[in-house]
């Protein structure tokens, strides 16, 4: 009994919610930020010197085919940034924190600027590929409307004005946005796939070169790592704004 | 108690809708409008027309709707008459699908009518004509339900008209998809069943979710 009750009251000081305060949240990332950066440039260095120089041409592509290093990294985020979006609003919604509701506003502009990485680096492979910029392809689709989600959702926060309701509209946003791009995901499966039998895409489980395969994945942690800088320091950045802001208001003359 | 509550408020906003000026008219001549421009714009080839047909009907519809949904929430938010409808003892989810009921069957039901006149005019083969007519009554009415939350979210935002636009048209895209693909089936001699009950199954969707989402953003806006 004692020992639980011990116990319980040294929970929450372990516990992660203690970072939802702003303060504890600066404290640490003030700690984080320096070596998140650090990472994300040496990685991203190593990944792309290997990947882009050091790694044959392909048999078939030539050396088109090294663009993968940047493309495929990319549009992974552009999916999982916005999975980051929904669970921080989640948590945002339950706990009521303000740090919940920052981070997935701070996420957003990263997550629309991979998702236009992904497809113009896609489209840039493509030209030479498939001869041509742009198809109306299951996937290319899937990610052009992930893009409008984005936009819609950066839209909302730069509209409302009331601070406190953008909170909630936006994480309501954020969470219809998440069924709704998984259901336009398989309804343009659906759409796709009537009109074009064979998919112009690489094949699913085409198997790939360790030579290739190591730089790629050296290159996916670069991203995540320069994802993370991003959004630590964007995040950081929210929440400045927001208390410089409840400085001005104090500051007004009553 | 609610039941009478729910059929009344029901009854008045079809009636506001149908009176002068309450826009349900006006967003089925728009649609016309819109399809009937389509030729002046593309051509006049029979084979062209009847090939995007439907899928230019589906976006008429799609926007056609989209301007209409401010007519849900915006009146009753700007009169107060929404804060009594919060205070009434109905649930506010209730409230919500009555009133995108009222709306798609002042906007959704009226367009599903006249399609079938506007794909004849596109040279629609008449074979085509049932499964778009059913795939717009088995879809609209997930655009009423699903602008319900558009309108929600931004129903009380000063310059809400633009971001309304960009929050729903994406979600309108599996809607578009199916409903198009039904009809565009039919016409290519292929089953339309499978587009129509995905169809019906968005609509049943955005049935069981969208008051909730929709009531939750209306709650936050009154705050």
């Amino acid at each position: 009994m004692l020992a639980s009750r011990a116990g319980l009251a040294y929970l929450p000081d372990m516990s992660i919610w203690r970072y939802a305060n702003p303060a504890e949240f600066m404290r640490l990332t003030s700690h984080l930020l320096a070596p998140l950066w650090v990472a994300a440039g040496a990685l991203m260095a190593v990944a792309l010197g290997w990947g882009l120089f050091a790694t044959p041409d392909d048999y078939q592509q030539g050396s088109t085919v090294k663009i993968l290093f940047i493309h495929v990294p990319a549009a992974m985020l552009a999916i999982n940034t916005y999975a980051v979006m929904a669970l921080a609003s989640v948590i945002g919604l339950i706990r009521r924190h303000h740090v919940s509701f920052l981070v997935a506003k701070a996420a957003a502009p990263v997550g629309a600027a991979f998702t236009a990485v992904a497809l113009i680096t896609g489209a840039v492979w493509g030209q030479p590929m498939w001869g041509t910029w742009w198809v109306w392809d299951a996937r290319l689709t899937a990610v052009l409307v992930m893009f409008f989600f984005y936009l819609g959702y950066i839209a909302l926060w730069e509209t409302v004005e009331d601070t406190e309701k953008a909170y909630d509209l936006s994480a309501v946003v954020c969470l219809v946005g998440v069924v709704f791009a998984f259901l336009s995901r398989y309804a343009v499966n659906f759409w796709a796939t009537l009109h074009q039998g064979a998919s112009l895409s690489l094949a699913e489980g085409q198997r790939m070169d360790d030579a290739f395969r190591l730089p790629l994945y050296l290159s996916m942690a670069a991203f995540y790592a320069l994802f993370a800088a991003l959004l630590v320091m964007r995040a950081r950045t929210e929440i400045r704004r927001r208390r410089a802001r409840a400085l001005r208001l104090e500051a007004v003359p009553a | 108690m609610s039941r009478p509550a729910l059929s009344a408020l029901l009854a008045r906003d079809i009636r506001l809708a149908l009176r002068l000026g309450g826009g349900g008219a006006i967003a089925v001549a728009f649609f016309v409008l819109a399809v009937v421009l389509i030729p002046l714009g593309v051509g006049r080839e029979p084979q062209t027309l009847a090939r995007i047909a439907a899928g230019v009907i589906w976006i008429s519809a799609l926007l056609a709707v989209l301007l209409s949904l401010d007519r849900l929430f915006q009146a009753d938010h700007e009169d107060g008459t929404l804060e009594q409808l919060m205070l009434a003892p109905v649930a506010l989810e209730q409230v919500v699908l009555a009133k995108a009921l009222a709306h798609w069957l002042t906007t959704g039901l009226p367009m599903t009518v006249v399609a079938p006149l506007l794909g004849l005019m596109l040279q629609l083969p008449a074979a085509a004509l049932p499964a778009l007519t059913a795939a717009l009554a088995l879809g609209t009415p997930a655009l009423s339900l699903l602008g319900a939350v558009g309108a929600a979210v931004t129903v009380g935002v000063r310059r809400g008209g633009l971001l309304l636009s960009i929050l729903v048209l994406p979600l309108y895209i599996p809607t578009l998809i199916f409903g198009a693909r039904a009809a565009e089936n039919a016409v290519l001699a292929l089953d339309p069943w499978p587009a129509l009950g995905l169809t019906a199954a968005l609509t049943l969707f955005a049935a069981a979710f969208a008051p909730f989402a929709a009531a939750f953003a209306l709650r936050i806006n009154a705050r």
